[in-house]
């Protein structure tokens, strides 16, 4: 049993092919994570701002992309762009472009959740002790608004990896694709190879979920004193 | 205001720098692909012995012998290909959205493919077939009669059998493993899809036969361009009538579809003899 594991990836480039693999799926998930964070910050303000414009305006962008599939995103970017208006983005440059697009929808709504569910009397009392309106964002507001974030971004972040494998329908081989290949061409010769593989990038995810998680617990563990 | 302007402006400049790879322009016409200096051919990544990519990460099967000799003969090296991967349902896309200059992808064609791309002169055909257990074989459909025959969901074999042959009892499953999990387990007196894949499956099951290996119209496999590439097709069509004479797709098939297959497939029924 344990035999036919090894042989399957140890056969040819297999192993390192399923790392590229996962270099692919970790470049797409980390990149579009951290747009997605420089970008929901300040759309979390603003839509959480009282001014009139901005945040309905947000608001649309938001739930778009919340009832359009992923998937539909994908094509209308790697397809459609093409077809109709002659853009050819690599698939790389789309899928990066949409999971930044859902990830900074997400981290906006997340932001303007965290800031808007601090009771109103917090800025009333900074103001009253003389701070300025930065100083009460930045001493009051924000630390506070960080704490409740951040369940919410772990849940983001993890979601954002687990959803990678979609860029296969965009003919990007990630981890999940490689893997497939690796079970179409070795499944005849042996059977169990399928097991194998996927348990390899069930392992994978695993490891690299699962810090994420555990980072967040200590971190809130640790504000929470 | 000024945050919304600096919202804006990263907005722009993210969208900036993610799009500056724009690899290509209209593309796949013959000129542009000489000037490029290489073609993007579409093929499958996990479709053994046609198109898949074997454990070194090499792109290997008939599909690709192909690619690479079309290479060979437009630029004097095979390995002036950019090989696109695509899914079953994505090969026409590809096309229509110019991610690859050609198809090779075990495409048949049918007439409502060649309404949306324009298919060459065909390098493969595929029959229906009926596998079943060497101790019993069927090797006319009239044996098939009253009996269970197994299909999967949607295919060829299964609008062959529904429309023609209503005497025959089908057993239909969604998924192709399924199917062929099922005449493993005697659920049917035999299986019918099209004969390439019940060759590969007899190789790996030697207690099965493809005893009917030509049925129901025959299909032919081509490779596709888009839509009114006029010179691309043309060339593409002087070379497989060219490759087609010179024997190629036999010493194509010895070195790709025989392995899979065994010996004891005659290679008749999937290669074309002639093109005119």
């Amino acid at each position: 049993m344990l035999d036919s594991a090894l042989s399957v990836l140890r056969m040819g480039r297999n192993l390192p092919r399923l790392m590229e693999g996962l270099g692919v799926t970790l470049e797409i998930s980390l990149v579009s994570v951290a747009l997605s964070i420089l970008l929901g910050v300040p759309m979390g303000l603003l839509m959480a701002s009282r001014r009139p414009l901005a945040p309905s305006f947000l608001r649309l962008y938001l739930e778009f992309i919340r009832v359009m599939p992923i998937l539909v995103l994908l094509f209308l970017f790697y397809y459609s762009l093409s077809k109709f208006w002659n853009i050819n983005l690599s698939a790389l440059t789309v899928s990066i472009l949409v999971f930044t697009l859902w990830g900074a929808a997400e981290m906006g709504d997340l932001v303007r959740g965290a800031v808007t569910s601090l009771p109103r009397h917090q800025w009333d009392s900074g103001r009253a002790l003389g701070l300025t309106e930065s100083q009460v964002s930045v001493y009051v507001v924000i630390p506070q608004a960080v704490r409740r974030l951040l369940p919410g971004v772990i849940n983001l972040t993890t979601r954002m990896i687990k959803t990678t494998p979609f860029v296969f329908f965009i003919n990007l081989p990630d981890l999940v694709k490689v893997g497939q290949q690796i079970v179409e061409v070795s499944g005849l010769r042996i059977p169990l190879a399928s097991v194998w593989v996927y348990g390899t990038i069930f392992v994978i995810y695993f490891l690299i979920c699962y810090p994420i998680s555990i980072l967040s617990r200590y971190l809130e563990r640790r504000w929470q004193s | 205001m000024k945050k919304t302007r600096f919202f804006f402006l990263a907005l722009a400049l993210a969208v900036m720098t993610l799009s500056s790879p724009l690899a290509w322009g209209v593309g796949g016409d013959l000129d542009e692909i000489k000037a490029a200096g290489k073609i993007r051919i579409a093929v499958f990544g996990d479709k053994p012995p046609f198109g898949y990519v074997d454990a070194n990460g090499e792109h290997q099967g008939y599909d690709i012998y192909l690619g690479k000799r079309l290479s060979l003969d437009l630029f004097g090296s095979p390995d002036k290909v950019e090989w696109v991967l695509v899914e079953a349902a994505s090969r026409m896309e590809v096309l229509l959205a110019n991610k690859a200059d050609l198809v090779l992808a075990n495409f048949t064609v049918t007439e409502d493919r060649a309404k949306q791309v324009d298919f060459a002169k065909p390098y493969m055909k595929v029959y229906l077939g009926v596998s079943s257990p060497k101790k019993a074989p069927i090797t006319d459909v009239s044996q098939l009669s009253g009996k269970t025959l197994i299909v999967t969901k949607g295919t060829t074999a299964d609008s062959y059998f529904s429309k023609n042959h209503p005497e025959v009892k089908l057993l239909k499953f969604d998924q192709n493993t399924e199917a062929f999990n099922a005449l493993l387990d005697g659920r049917g007196v035999g299986l019918a899809h099209d004969n390439t894949f019940l060759f590969a499956f007899d190789k790996e099951n030697p207690g099965f036969v493809t005893a009917i290996d030509r049925l129901g119209p025959e299909d032919t496999i081509a490779p596709a361009v888009k839509k009114g590439n006029s010179k691309l097709l043309s060339w593409v069509n002087e070379e497989i009538v060219k490759l087609t004479n010179d024997k190629f797709f036999e010493r194509a098939y010895q070195a790709t579809m025989a392995p899979a297959f065994g010996p004891a497939v005659d290679p008749k029924s999937v290669l074309i003899d002639k093109l005119d």
